[in-house]
């Protein structure tokens, strides 16, 4: 047990663990809505639907996403402050390319006549994909945190205070933790349509 | 026993040598109002808890003069109630939001916020050595979104068709459809708005919890060197982060079934002959109502826990210190509380045993159910055996734990009764389940809260002192008069008299028991009043209570809150941090009167030589 008597900074931060925390009770969510899907499912009454290509556009973008979040990531701790930004702008449009995409596999299924109101197979699809589009736009709006914060003009001396702040990619390296968490939640969600659905 | 106390304080005190008090400059609003002090923070949670308890306890006394005197009429109930009460009795519709308002309030704000928030939030940073939570400003957010859940829930109370009716489980399709309940209207709404901002405090409040325990332990503070207290907080949080999300589900599914026309949890819904449609003008059909109670008690079963394991850590924590001896059994009541936290996952299907499941499902909770009951009688055991031949001060906070585990047993035991699916379906929503769980859960739990408020009033407000006396009083008459309110109950319950009922004046086999329901109404109003001893005392001393004495350690207690100065400033300890050298519990070891936390053993041997 000694190891464990040790103080905080030696070990995990604890912004980080909260942070792992926090995606644990979202994880717990999920379990709950995707579980209620399989019990719902087994009882019946289940209309059966194909999932729209667009999808499949949509997973692109989010892989594609944490890759280019994951460069911001590196270009920052290497203090390469342009390509840090750029890398950040192609997140955030990637990101929002994910939504605009779920919003239009939403209206395709709608007109396929899967809808919100119909079959709790087409509700559930709605609703979890909501709520998960909605998660990752809580990340979208972060994005936009950090952006603004690259392009904002820093008088020289509060600039080199931050470079040698021994914390300064710690912001970022949450913002990519629960970035990584919502495109991998989504990478499961699809699946699970893809399998259950 | 001849014994030696040993007393630090003084080098304590004085070790300026690693400076980090944190001196603020604080107005009004930054000290009282927007504070980040996790011991401020506790204060809030309390008082809110406070208020919270006397508007669920209060609606619980006006529903039980319904019960108890069904054909009386009682003019201050229009006078309060207004035109929910003409003519001085309840009217149906508002008894059915009094009883649910009582549930909601009771279990969420009161025994949940209340209860874990408050000391959650004063001993896990005082009892570890850590100068606050892990981080203050969630911390304060944590709060103040339990304070807008009850600003919410506050709001349903006054609005025109009433607060949500259909009980504090709040099933489909009674909560779905506004056309079948007043209170499913608005005041449903309003009532799962507040219960989100609920969950969204106490996620707050749990992540720091957690972290905070195991990020910033003192030196020395290894895992198993952690006062019981601080092992239940944390295993109350683990329950509240891992089951709370799943109510949330469970509450966005009923949020669209509600107001945007999916069937979730409806299906084949028949209002006055008529087909229930969505906008679209199609049946509503497909939905699940029992999906709902699945979702509904992965949280409701660890909820249950996450309100008796705050007080059992407690309580373990009150009978030591004042029974003077160690706790009895440290590691099996670790592992116990461990237990329980996994084992609360696996038993919520019991709640539903007549929801027409399969019986071979039911039996496997039924397994899980009792299994519960082992790590519950190990801390049963351990309490008693940390009583015995003990030399027991009966302090107030003493007699609440003692009471604690008094209701511990008599509502644990029917617990195992209820746990048997053979013995639920026809016990299931009878006076058996009422009597059960408030005394298990209920009262078990108030008790551990008043304990802990006796006991640590001091370094809650600025080392003042509750009154015994009154205290002493508060407790005989809340004791007694809560068997009096609960214990008859379980006959009403035999008999199949069922809960939620209005009136039983037409139904020949329940009406015979009018007298047994005088007599628990009477004792709840009893017990309601009793409680303003405790109010008068908790206000009153909060300024003019007595000033706990120079060591600083009333209790002569070995854990490091007692180790702060008598007013604490934000950050706790002025200078360094104590480091920890041993177990919480070294009362009465090798000739000493106990041994705090921060003491070495090379500092027991110098005070030890000084003395002899």
């Amino acid at each position: 047990m000694s190891t464990l008597t040790q103080n905080y900074y030696s070990k995990i931060h604890p912004k980080r663990f909260v942070l792992w925390l926090f995606l644990g009770s979202i994880v717990m969510m999920f379990a709950g809505l995707t579980s209620a899907f399989i019990v719902r499912r087994a009882q019946g009454n289940w209309v059966e639907y194909a999932l729209p290509d667009i999808f499949w556009l949509s997973t692109a973008m989010i892989i594609l996403s944490s890759l280019t979040l994951h460069l911001a990531y590196v270009f920052h701790r290497d203090n390469k402050a342009k390509k840090y930004r750029m890398a950040l702008g192609a997140t955030l449009f990637l990101g929002l390319g994910f939504v605009l995409a779920q919003y239009i596999g939403w209206t395709q299924l709608t007109e396929l006549g899967v809808r919100l109101q119909g079959n709790p197979s087409g509700s559930f699809l709605y609703v979890i994909s909501g709520v998960h589009a909605a998660h990752l736009l809580g990340g979208v709006a972060l994005l936009l945190i950090f952006f603004f914060k690259s392009i904002r003009r820093q008088e020289p001396v509060k600039r080199l205070m931050e470079e040698i702040d021994p914390e300064r990619t710690l912001g970022v390296e949450l913002l990519l933790t629960y970035w990584h968490f919502v495109g991998l939640l989504w990478l499961y969600l699809f699946i699970f349509f893809l399998y259950f659905g | 026993m001849a014994s030696t106390d040993i007393h630090l304080h003084d080098q304590l005190g004085h070790d300026h040598h690693d400076d980090h008090h944190h001196d603020h400059h604080e107005t009004f609003l930054t000290k009282y109002i927007f504070s980040q002090d996790h011991k401020m923070i506790a204060r809030q949670f309390l008082i809110t808890g406070i208020i919270w308890a006397f508007i669920g306890v209060l609606f619980s006394v006006l529903f039980r003069l319904q019960l108890g005197w069904p054909n009386e009429t009682f003019p201050i109930l229009e006078t309060l109630l207004g035109a929910w009460a003409e003519g001085g009795k309840l009217s149906p519709q508002f008894y059915y939001a009094l009883v649910t308002m009582h549930g909601t309030i009771m279990v969420f704000f009161v025994l949940t916020a209340g209860l874990s928030g408050t000391f959650s939030n004063l001993l896990i940073p005082l009892q570890i050595g850590a100068r606050d939570m892990a981080s203050p400003f969630i911390n304060m957010l944590s709060y103040w979104f339990f304070l807008l859940a009850g600003v919410i829930m506050a709001i349903s109370l006054f609005i025109q068709t009433g607060p949500a009716a259909g009980g504090w489980t709040a099933y489909p399709p009674l909560s779905a459809l506004g056309q079948s309940n007043l209170g499913s209207q608005l005041g449903m709404t309003l009532w799962l708005l507040s219960m989100t901002m609920f969950v969204v405090s106490s996620l707050m409040g749990g992540l720091n919890y957690i972290a905070t325990v195991l990020n910033m332990r003192t030196k020395g503070m290894t895992m198993f060197r952690m006062p019981l207290t601080i092992w239940a907080f944390f295993f109350t949080a683990v329950l509240g982060v891992l089951s709370f999300p799943v109510l949330l589900s469970g509450c966005i599914l009923l949020m669209f079934d509600r107001s945007l026309g999916t069937s979730f949890y409806l299906s084949d819904i028949y209002i006055g002959g008529e087909v229930l449609t969505n906008g679209a003008g199609q049946m509503i059909e497909g939905g699940s109502a029992i999906l709902f109670q699945h979702l509904f008690w992965f949280l409701g079963h660890p909820e249950v826990y996450i309100v008796i394991l705050p007080a059992m850590g407690m309580v373990s924590e009150v009978l030591a210190t004042n029974s003077r001896k160690p706790i009895f059994g440290y590691h099996a009541m670790v592992y116990s509380i461990m237990a329980i936290t996994i084992i609360a996952f696996l038993v919520w299907a019991h709640h539903m045993f007549i929801s027409g499941m399969n019986p071979f499902v039911g039996s496997i909770f039924v397994l899980f159910t009792l299994l519960i009951a082992i790590p519950s009688a190990i801390k049963v055991f351990n309490w008693i055996a940390t009583l015995w031949r003990g030399a027991i001060r009966f302090t107030t906070a003493t007699l609440f734990s003692i009471g604690f585990v008094s209701l511990f047993i008599s509502g644990g035991l029917t617990g195992i009764y209820l746990g048997n699916a053979a013995l639920d379906i026809p016990l299931h929503d009878t006076y058996f389940v009422i009597a059960h769980f408030h005394i298990v859960m209920g009262l078990a739990a108030g008790f551990g809260l008043f304990a802990g408020v006796y006991h640590w009033f001091p370094k809650l407000f600025n080392g003042r002192m509750m009154n015994e006396t009154l205290g002493v009083m508060h407790f005989w008459i809340t004791f007694i008069g809560s068997y009096f309110i609960f214990w008859p109950m379980h006959y009403l319950g035999m008999t199949g008299v069922p809960r939620r009922y209005y009136e039983f004046s037409n139904f020949e086999t329940f009406n015979k028991y009018d007298d047994l329901n005088m007599l628990i109404s009477t004792a709840a109003i009893v017990v309601f009043f009793a409680q303003f001893l405790f109010v008068i005392n908790f206000f009153y001393s909060i300024n003019r209570g007595k000033r706990m004495p120079a060591s600083l350690n009333p209790w002569r207690g070995t854990t490091l809150e007692w180790t702060t100065p008598m007013e604490p400033g934000h950050g706790n300890w002025v200078g360094k941090i104590p480091e920890v050298h041993r177990w919480p519990y070294d009362y009465e070891v090798d000739g000493h009167g106990f041994i705090p936390q921060h003491v070495s053993d090379e500092e027991l041997k110098r005070v030890t030589a000084k003395h002899s």
